[in-house]
């Protein structure tokens, strides 16, 4: 005798009708749509103090958000930075990331940012200078710049969206690829429109945004 | 701090011998000699100036090197500090001192495993929301990240754990820290802090007197909700005809027990409490349901399962509440209120977010809501599924005790607003699910976390901060009292009064209990028929020891150890077979939670 209760046995208790499928599973438009992921760009100004970074880091290792790159560094103003964080997330996990990202309490402003945002990334790339001539000319191609160059390399410095980058390394790389390292994306938002300035909270949890498949921008 | 926590730390309802007065006319001599106090000379002093302006009572922790001057400033200082066996005993003391007196309880701890000892303390604050401090020592800030004896990253170590932590650096500046740190940990939602203290900082030479504790500018809380969403969500309970309240912690936290009692009450729904939520609605109220979850009563989650509109206060629907998410309240839509806007739809994905306060929500909507649903019919049924699936249990003389008895005897034996702490495990359910809660602060439990060893230390804690006419009760597991029994050395010492009740079936009981379900009855590291005998454990160490074997001995058991003045330990030893019901089993189907063994 291990105990136990008495009353209705399970298969003998009514069971809801309403929302549930024929499998008695809830049926609710919001957790049973399917969840795509996408991508996306989101803002975040910080006070600029050690130990922020790891927090926002932490943040997104330790709630297994999926975090395509990450960047920091100094702003207009001296006591804030921006982090500018591209993830690729289904829309809850985006609105998570955006609300946990609020409640450190060192981010001063967070903000998804349109998809029509300007998205820049600088890459370097070293490659195999046997045919310099060919080497400059992708280069101009992709509005490269010759940064370094030695009797066996060339270093070119090539900035813009992520997929022009990815497009220029491709590129390169019939020449040999010796070697890459690449900023991941900053942003900012278009025009007067600011992107994530204190008290400007532009996409907050009670509003309803629709979003688009940012486009691929430069 | 928080206008709301200051105002009021108990909202028990005061009794006629007025213990806020009490308190008050023991703080006026403070008052006199704060005016004359010396002016602080070191970081150590303005630390502990700092507690004294936040109006610290109480402070548990453990000597060590790194730490030593902030306890060479509390030498002078009128706080009491109460030095604990272990630090994790230090972090339960005060987390449970937080929760029954509303006011951030205090823990200090020395650097590296100091530090590290207050971390499944910390982490048990954190998850249950409870608002605490954490005070550490570190090494000298010329031998930060040189592995420096009795050195571990110890913001680095917390972070993920704290709601904001601090590593102070300079002297003139860390009494406003810790001010920072008392400010973040009562305010908005509430959690535990911590300030790593370098020892050169707290050496270091300051007249620096600690300002106004206040959060940091970056740090902004919303009171008040959305006021369409509050228009739109008192309609829908206005339409609703299966309404229900699910009250979480933060109920409590957030002081709206009187709001949401009366709101219920008013608009005649029934209620429903998550584990931290007990207490926020008086159990022997006609519309309380009582707790839902795991091993929540049959008829809170039959409500659950076929509400069509849920209240959520202060609750982030963890999975042991919510058993499955697909399955539960399938028909409901969710009026979700938080004040932490990152657990609206976190799990439950809620129709009518309302974030803010709960206090001020909860007469939000009742300003707004001006028609009570007519539910006569659902609250029939509710009353009806009370009477299916009543919590009863066998009790013949020839069977070995049973645990629910025992609990129930302990209710009976003590007045309303006694005080209950328990470790986890099975005697933490049959305290849930077997006493009569009626009072806010008066269950002091691990929730979110889970911590074995909890219940002991924070009757300690909890002792500190009740009144002298509570009873403070801790009922416990063999397990998990094993955990941290050495704290019974500090409650001997200040001859606390505190009635302990060791529900002893000399197993690891839900792992026992989820062995025989889920792994053929295989028990693996569960048997624990090596305890001691904990009646002559709590004799050695200088408390009262009691035995129960069986029925005839629990009531008298039970005066004598409550009469005995300080504290006393009850080994009662029970039904070794006992299992907690009903149960869902993980990730089930709150509707289809079995009250045997066969059903599961």
């Amino acid at each position: 005798m291990t105990g136990g209760l008495e009353g209705p046995a399970p298969e003998e208790r009514p069971k809801p009708a309403g929302r549930r499928n024929e499998l008695g599973i809830r049926i609710d438009p919001e957790a049973e749509a399917a969840r795509p992921h996408r991508r996306t760009v989101i803002s975040a100004l910080v006070v600029h103090e050690p130990g922020v970074l790891s927090d926002v880091s932490g943040l997104f290792s330790r709630r297994q958000f999926n975090i395509e790159s990450l960047t920091v560094g100094p702003t207009e103003t001296d006591e804030q930075a921006r982090i500018t964080l591209v993830v690729e997330e289904s829309d809850p996990g985006i609105e998570q990331i955006k609300k946990q990202l609020r409640k450190l309490i060192p981010v001063i402003a967070v903000r998804e940012l349109e998809p029509d945002a300007m998205r820049r990334e600088l890459a370097l790339v070293k490659v195999n200078a046997t045919r310099p001539d060919q080497v400059a000319a992708v280069a101009d191609m992709y509005g490269g710049k010759t940064v370094d160059a030695s009797p066996e390399t060339a270093t070119i410095e090539v900035t813009g969206a992520q997929q022009k980058i990815d497009a220029a390394i491709e590129a390169f790389s019939q020449f040999g690829i010796r070697e890459i390292s690449r900023t991941g994306t900053t942003a900012l938002a278009r025009g007067t429109d600011d992107t994530a300035t204190k008290g400007a909270q532009a996409d907050d949890y009670q509003s309803e945004i629709t979003h688009t498949v940012p486009a691929d921008d430069d | 701090m928080s206008e709301r926590a200051s105002v009021s730390p108990k909202t028990a309802e005061p009794t006629t011998d007025q213990p806020t007065d009490e308190r008050m006319d023991e703080e006026q001599p403070s008052e006199d000699t704060r005016a004359e106090r010396k002016p602080v000379t070191t970081g150590a002093e303005s630390v502990v100036r700092a507690l004294e302006n936040a109006g610290v009572e109480y402070a548990f922790g453990v000597q060590g090197g790194a730490i030593m001057p902030v306890y060479d400033a509390l030498y002078d200082s009128d706080i009491r500090h109460i030095t604990m066996a272990h630090e994790q005993g230090a972090s339960h003391a005060a987390d449970a001192y937080g929760i029954v007196s509303g006011e951030p309880g205090v823990c200090l701890a020395t650097s590296g495993p100091g530090a590290t000892n207050l971390v499944t303390g910390i982490a048990d604050a954190d998850m249950d929301s409870d608002p605490m401090i954490a005070l550490t020592g570190q090494v000298p800030t010329g031998m930060v990240g040189n592995d420096a004896f009795q050195e571990t990253d110890t913001t680095g170590v917390t972070t993920p754990i704290t709601k904001a932590n601090i590593f102070a650096s300079d002297s003139d500046r860390v009494g406003d820290d810790v001010g920072e740190a008392f400010a973040l940990a009562g305010t908005g939602r509430p959690g535990p802090t911590l300030v790593d203290l370098p020892k050169d900082v707290t050496l270091g030479e300051t007249a620096q007197e600690p300002g106004e504790a206040r959060t940091p500018d970056t740090y902004t809380v919303q009171e008040r909700a959305d006021e369409g969403t509050v228009q739109r969500a008192a309609r829908r309970i206005e339409e609703s005809s299966k309404p229900i309240m699910l009250l979480g912690g933060g109920v409590i936290k957030g002081d709206a027990t009187e709001e949401v009692r009366s709101f219920a009450i008013e608009h005649d729904i029934p209620v429903v409490t998550t584990m931290p939520g007990i207490g926020s609605f008086p159990e022997d109220h006609e519309l309380a349901m009582e707790m839902a979850g795991m091993h929540g009563t049959g008829y809170a989650n039959m409500a659950i399962t076929h509400c069509d509109t849920l209240i959520g206060v202060g609750t982030r629907f963890d999975d042991r509440l919510t058993g499955g998410i697909e399955t539960f309240a399938p028909d409901a839509e969710v009026i979700h209120i938080d004040i932490d806007p990152a657990e609206i739809s976190k799990n439950i994905h809620a129709e009518y977010p309302l974030v803010g306060d709960a206090a001020t929500v909860i007469e939000q909507l009742a300003a707004e809501v001006r028609e009570s649903p007519q539910a006569t019919k659902w609250r029939a049924q509710c009353q009806q599924w009370k009477s299916d699936y009543s919590m009863a249990y066998k009790t013949p003389d020839d069977e070995p005790l049973k645990p629910e008895f025992v609990v129930e005897a302990l209710d009976e034996a003590t007045s309303d607003r006694a005080i209950v702490t328990t470790g986890v495990g099975q005697h933490q359910m049959w305290a849930c699910q077997y006493w009569t809660y009626t009072e806010p602060r008066t269950w002091v439990s691990s929730h979110g976390l889970g911590t074995m060893g909890y219940g002991f230390p924070a009757a300690i804690g909890a002792r500190l901060a009740a009144d002298d006419d509570q009873e403070v009760i801790a009922i416990e597991g063999d397990g998990s009292f094993l955990m941290t029994i050495q704290e019974l050395s500090v409650a001997v010492r200040e001859k606390m009064d505190i009635t302990v009740a060791v529900l002893n079936n000399e197993y690891i009981g839900m792992v026992r209990q989820w062995q025989d379900a889920f792994f053929e009855g295989r028990h693996s590291a569960s048997e624990y028929n090596w305890c001691p005998e904990f009646d002559k454990l709590a004799e050695a160490f200088g408390a009262r020891g009691f035995r129960i074997d069986d029925y005839d001995e629990v009531a008298d058991t039970i005066q004598a150890a409550l009469e005995y003045d300080g504290p006393s330990v009850i080994d009662v030893h029970i039904d070794p077979q006992a299992n907690v019901y009903p149960m869902v089993p993980s990730g089930g189907d709150n509707g289809q939670f079995a009250l045997t063994e066969d059903q599961l």
